[in-house]
């Protein structure tokens, strides 16, 4: 079997889904979309068995590009590392492409929809299995694209429209950072493939290496939505909710997360950028939690959860914790995905309200749904044994231990105490649309198609834990531990009792408090401090007045003024002035023979003069 | 034995079209259109034969033609071929039979006297780019003003005659210097009797120091005007808008390369020195135009304005990689030079067949045309996403390598050009969202109907340029290696001696 398949297959249904637009038939576009991702699953998850993955299975396709001294093939590469992916995209992916197929059910555009989402998928699939950084940056920068066409499906909503441009804007700004650390990690270490890479991080000069990785970071915090990158993802809500189940939190936005593993020897032989690299993940997750509790949209709720947890991840790789935090990223995708196949079912329930101010006492009526969302929730607030809590308490555990009692000790806190707002902020979600109160309208339980999908998220969600669990021989950390070549970290000196049971605590904490805070019919507003959350702590407004108002200006003023009246005044000034000097000559051509005899004696005159006084 | 005239009969194909559509009764306007595609077509196939019979891996010219025209004056009649200019010849074979064909509904009247005139240019360009001796290249070089005058001031839009005027005075200026500057270069080529407009004997030894730069810069003006290189560009906006949808896609797709495909060919070799010298300066420039073309293409309402200064933009990309003066700049460069021809052809293309639908130009005009339009909708995203450089087109392995030499050069100019990246997504989504998205707003919603097949036609060769080129660029780049890198290893070994 060819490493290519994987690839092949969903972009073969892209394929088949844009051209037979409009003459498939529902049925047959949606077995391509469904089937295409299924059976990429079925290649996956027979690609991993194999033997040469432990060491890298690389398949080079063909040289893409060849300049001077650049000289590049297209490839894939299947190791341990992006094995973990390539299941998580396949498999969570094919989850939500048979959600999608009936969420979407009486969409028009049908074909068009799994179009994109299977392009997506490939998209996707070419990020996380390139063989060179190039080639990781042509699925990265092509997942944006899906991204934008994804939240503006519906084209035809402004809002909708909108988002997307700005998501692609927002990414963009990232990738132009992203590129220039890619060419100049090209221009210093010779090459851009990843096995060489390794060996090739020891030859470069700190400042550059330095330098490289903040750039390729800067690139991160767009695409995985981090400060101060992250104004676009909220946004992205606009989009039909499995995209913002399978794009916007389970795969695309851990893109980020997934590079700085793939670059570990670069990142770890940095010396300032994991320190940049913790403190940003740990402040975002603290500021998007804190911006979380202040939502009315649940599935902005969900949005901003998104944010703050890949801080977690993000924290966690700064702290060169890589196996925790691409654990994390495992977990993540099943327990936030099914947070929002959970939302979705309640907007399909709801006839497309979302407003959980309109929203109640839905957990009679909604059974799947809400037993569903429940278990996603105590998994996202950390609460055992769910799969949330034995990543999130891994990644504090390290940050603690990585800061050996130093300043970035304030990142552990900041992630503890992320922790706690998590753990409220769900559980006020929870409560505002299941809770308390009666429902409005009659709300119907979701068809097959979109429960199964919800009951094998939540049991992953439940049962993912012991991926990581030592109960459970830790699986995936065991195998990430050989990758990143750490030595598995056996509990010689096992943490203290106090700092493993801290975490869930705080979580526990989180929901006793969001409970007793949320649980009547009128949910506080948290006075001045929901303003400050609700302003983005300063930076809504600076984003939207100052950077993109005063850019617009500029813009205008430039066109209006530079361009029409200088630059341009200019050259038809110069027109006019040659024409002025032209009309002024042609009075010397009076036309009488005494003034050009004149006119001829007084040169000469002047021309013997300047030479005989020379 | 005299070697089949290849090239010769590449340049003067279309000519001959030209003259077997001037013998046509005016009123059969299909016999008209279809011999003047006919023409086109026939040119293509013989620059395919051209790139057929290339050999790669060597920077010699091929093809070459050479016999004395005016012996007395020492000028030749000399054509030839090598990597640099097989890209351009061929994406001016692409592009004619595609204007001309988008002519078909974007020109009514005065079909003939049109078909003659893209005849002619398409002439002109090729001989342009063709052409190895100097007195030559200029006969060319001036000869596409001509034709391209009249298509502008004839059939273009409410305000042709200021375009036109400003188009031809603006670029004859340049072309006036330049030709002075070709008869200095003559006289400072040897003793008389033995002096040469000769382009290969003239680089094998460039002319001495002060009076080279002065040469460098009278040949830098007239390209720089040509490509347009900030701030000379205004003659361009006013072009574009007033030019008729061919005219607008000729002049973008290749005109313009005239004045890029003028720095590789004559700025770089001929005059080494005064590149290396004056390189910080076009670079800067261009890093100029790549940021302020950009910021004054999202302030347009006009889509023709917008995909025009988007050009100047572009082209920046073209000049930065070019005066980066490295293998991978110039690669770059010049891959980009074929890929604005394919993408801003594209886009030009896509904003005629909205113009032949409503007459209007204006962004505000429209909205939601994607639900009436959804297979256009689709293929102008593509091209779109190609202007952008996005991954998996053309566009993206241009800019890479351009951002790539120019970072080697100096990492300034690639973090100042990195900000066009951004510019490109914001002033192209801003159009894709105006004109196709939101709900149907389109000022005449009866007229806009899908793409015809004729129209379809039109942008499957592009498309598949794209991709083709997106995924595949070693078919250009392998071609223009040998080429590429013999300029560089000329002017870096004068670098060199510059710094010591």
């Amino acid at each position: 079997m060819n490493l290519a398949l994987i690839v092949a297959l969903p972009l073969a249904g892209w394929l088949l889904n844009a051209l037979g637009a409009g003459r498939l038939s529902r049925r047959a576009a949606g077995l391509i979309g469904v089937g295409s991702v299924g059976l990429a699953f079925a290649a996956s998850l027979a690609a991993v068995q194999r033997p040469e993955v432990a060491s890298g299975w690389r398949v080079v396709l063909w040289e893409w590009i060849a300049a001077g001294d650049f000289r590049l093939s297209f490839g894939l590469l299947l190791d341990r590392l992006s094995a973990v992916m390539v299941l998580v995209v396949t498999g969570v992916g094919f989850l939500i492409h048979v959600y999608s197929a009936g969420y979407m059910g009486g969409d028009p555009a049908y074909s068009r929809y799994f179009a994109y989402l299977n392009l997506f998928i490939a998209s996707m699939l070419v990020l996380v299995l390139g063989d060179t950084l190039l080639a990781l940056f042509v699925g990265w920068e092509l997942v944006g694209l899906c991204s934008y066409l994804l939240i503006g499906f519906w084209f035809d909503r402004p809002s909708a429209a909108a988002a997307g441009r700005k998501a692609f804007v927002v990414n963009r700004i990232g990738d132009a950072a992203f590129l220039l650390g890619m060419i100049f990690l090209a221009l210093s270490a010779g090459t851009l493939e990843f096995s060489r890479l390794a060996e090739a991080a020891g030859t470069l000069a700190p400042a550059a290496l330095t330098v490289i990785t903040l750039l390729l970071f800067a690139g991160a915090t767009g695409k995985s939505a981090q400060l101060p990158l992250y104004t676009w993802l909220p946004d992205a809500m606009e989009g039909p909710t499995p995209v913002s189940a399978l794009i916007h939190a389970a795969t695309m936005v851990t893109a980020g997360v997934y590079m700085i593993a793939r670059l570990h020897p670069l990142f770890t032989e940095a010396a300032l950028t994991p320190t940049v690299v913790a403190v940003v993940g740990a402040a975002t997750a603290l500021f998007a939690a804190t911006i979380a509790l202040v939502q009315w949209d649940l599935k902005r709720v969900l949005a901003y959860s998104t944010i703050s947890q890949l801080g977690y991840m993000f924290l966690a790789m700064g702290v060169l914790a890589m196996p925790a935090g691409m654990f994390h990223l495992t977990t993540h995708a099943f327990f936030k995905a099914l947070l929002f196949l959970a939302a979705g079912s309640v907007m399909h329930a709801m006839g497309g309200v979302i407003d959980m101010r309109r929203l109640g006492g839905l957990a009679r009526p909604l059974r799947w749904t809400t037993w569903g969302f429940l278990i996603g929730a105590l998994a996202l607030a950390g609460v055992p044994p769910l799969a949330g809590f034995f990543s999130k308490d891994l990644i504090l555990e390290r940050s603690f231990e990585a800061a050996r009692g130093g300043p970035l000790l304030a990142v552990w806190l900041l992630g503890l105490l992320t922790a706690f707002v998590t753990a409220v902020y769900i559980t006020r979600a929870a409560v505002l649309t299941f809770g308390s109160g009666e429902s409005h309208g009659h709300p119907h339980e979701a068809p097959p198609l979109m429960r199964w999908p919800i009951a094998v998220l939540a049991v992953l969600s439940v049962a993912g834990g012991a991926l990581g669990a030592y109960a459970a021989g830790r699986p995936l950390l065991v195998s990430l531990e050989g990758f990143f070549e750490l030595e598995a970290h056996e509990p010689a000196a096992a943490p203290a009792l106090w700092l493993r049971l801290i975490t869930p605590a705080a979580g526990l904490l989180g929901i006793a408090v969001g409970y007793a805070l949320y649980r009547g019919r009128r949910a506080p507003r948290l006075g001045w401090l929901g303003t400050v959350f609700e302003q983005h702590w300063g930076l809504a407004p600076l984003y939207d007045r100052v950077i993109v108002g005063g850019a617009k200006r500029i813009g205008q003023d430039l066109a209006d003024v530079i361009e029409l009246r200088v630059i341009d005044g200019a050259v038809n000034g110069l027109a006019a002035a040659v024409a002025a000097a032209g009309g002024a000559a042609r009075r010397l051509q009076t036309g009488y023979v005494r003034t050009y005899a004149a006119v001829l004696l007084a040169g000469t005159v002047l021309l013997l003069g300047y030479w005989l006084l020379r | 034995m005299r070697a089949f005239p290849l090239l010769s009969i590449l340049i003067f194909l279309p000519l001959a079209g030209a003259v077997v559509v001037a013998l046509l009764d005016r009123r059969r306007e299909a016999a008209v259109r279809w011999t003047a595609l006919a023409g086109a077509l026939l040119a293509l196939a013989a620059a395919l034969v051209v790139f057929w019979r290339f050999a790669p891996g060597t920077a010699a010219l091929q093809l070459e033609e050479h016999t004395l025209w005016i012996p007395a004056a020492g000028i030749g009649y000399h054509l030839g071929v090598d990597g640099i200019s097989l890209p351009l010849v061929l994406l001016t074979a692409v592009i004619m039979p595609l204007a001309l064909l988008s002519s078909w509904s974007a020109v009514g009247d005065r079909i003939k006297e049109f078909s003659v005139a893209m005849l002619a240019l398409e002439t002109a360009l090729l001989g342009t780019f063709l052409s190895l001796d100097l007195v030559l290249f200029y006969v060319f070089w001036d000869a596409v003003l001509i034709p391209m005058y009249f298509i502008i001031g004839v059939w273009g839009g409410p305000r042709r005659a200021y375009a036109a005027f400003k188009f031809i005075l603006y670029t004859a200026a340049g072309s006036a210097l330049m030709l002075v500057a070709i008869i200095v270069l003559f006289l400072s080529s040897g003793a008389a009797g033995a002096r040469t407009f000769d382009w290969a004997v003239l680089a094998d030894s460039p002319v001495a120091m002060p009076l080279q730069a002065w040469l460098f810069g009278a040949f830098a003006l007239a390209f720089a005007i040509k490509v347009p290189v900030f701030p000379l560009h205004t003659w361009l906006p006013d072009a574009h808008t007033e030019a008729p949808t061919p005219g607008s896609v000729v002049l973008a797709a290749v005109l313009l390369k005239m004045g890029t495909y003028g720095f590789l060919r004559f700025l770089l070799p001929l005059f080494p020195e005064a590149t290396v010298r004056f390189a910080p300066l076009m670079a800067g420039l261009a890093v100029a135009g790549i940021l302020y073309g950009g910021i004054v293409s999202w302030a347009q309402r006009d889509m023709k304005r917008l995909v025009a200064m988007s050009s100047v933009s572009h082209l920046g990309f073209v000049t930065l990689g070019a005066f980066a003066l490295t293998v991978e700049g110039l690669q770059g460069s010049l891959l980009q030079m074929v890929n604005h021809g394919i993408s801003t052809g594209g886009l030009f293309l896509l904003v005629g067949v909205l113009y032949d639908r409503t007459h209007s130009r204006l962004m505000a005009d429209y909205g939601g045309v994607a639900a009436l339009m959804p297979r256009f909708a689709a293929v102008s995203l593509i091209v779109v996403l190609s202007s952008m450089a996005l991954p998996g087109t053309n566009g993206f392995v241009g800019e890479f390598l351009v951002l790539l030499g120019a970072f080697r050069a100096a990492p300034v100019y690639a973090v100042l050009a990195a900000g066009g990246v951004i510019l490109s997504a914001v002033y192209l989504l801003w159009m894709v969202q105006q004109v196709f998205h939101g709900p149907v707003a389109v000022v005449q919603r009866a007229k806009v109907v899908e793409l015809s097949a004729r129209e379809l036609v039109l942008f499957v060769p592009l498309i598949a340029l794209i991709f083709w080129i997106g995924l595949f660029p070693g078919t250009l780049l392998s071609r223009s290696e040998a080429s590429i890198q013999a300029l560089v290893e000329r002017v870096q070994r004068v670098q060199v001696e510059v710094r010591r």
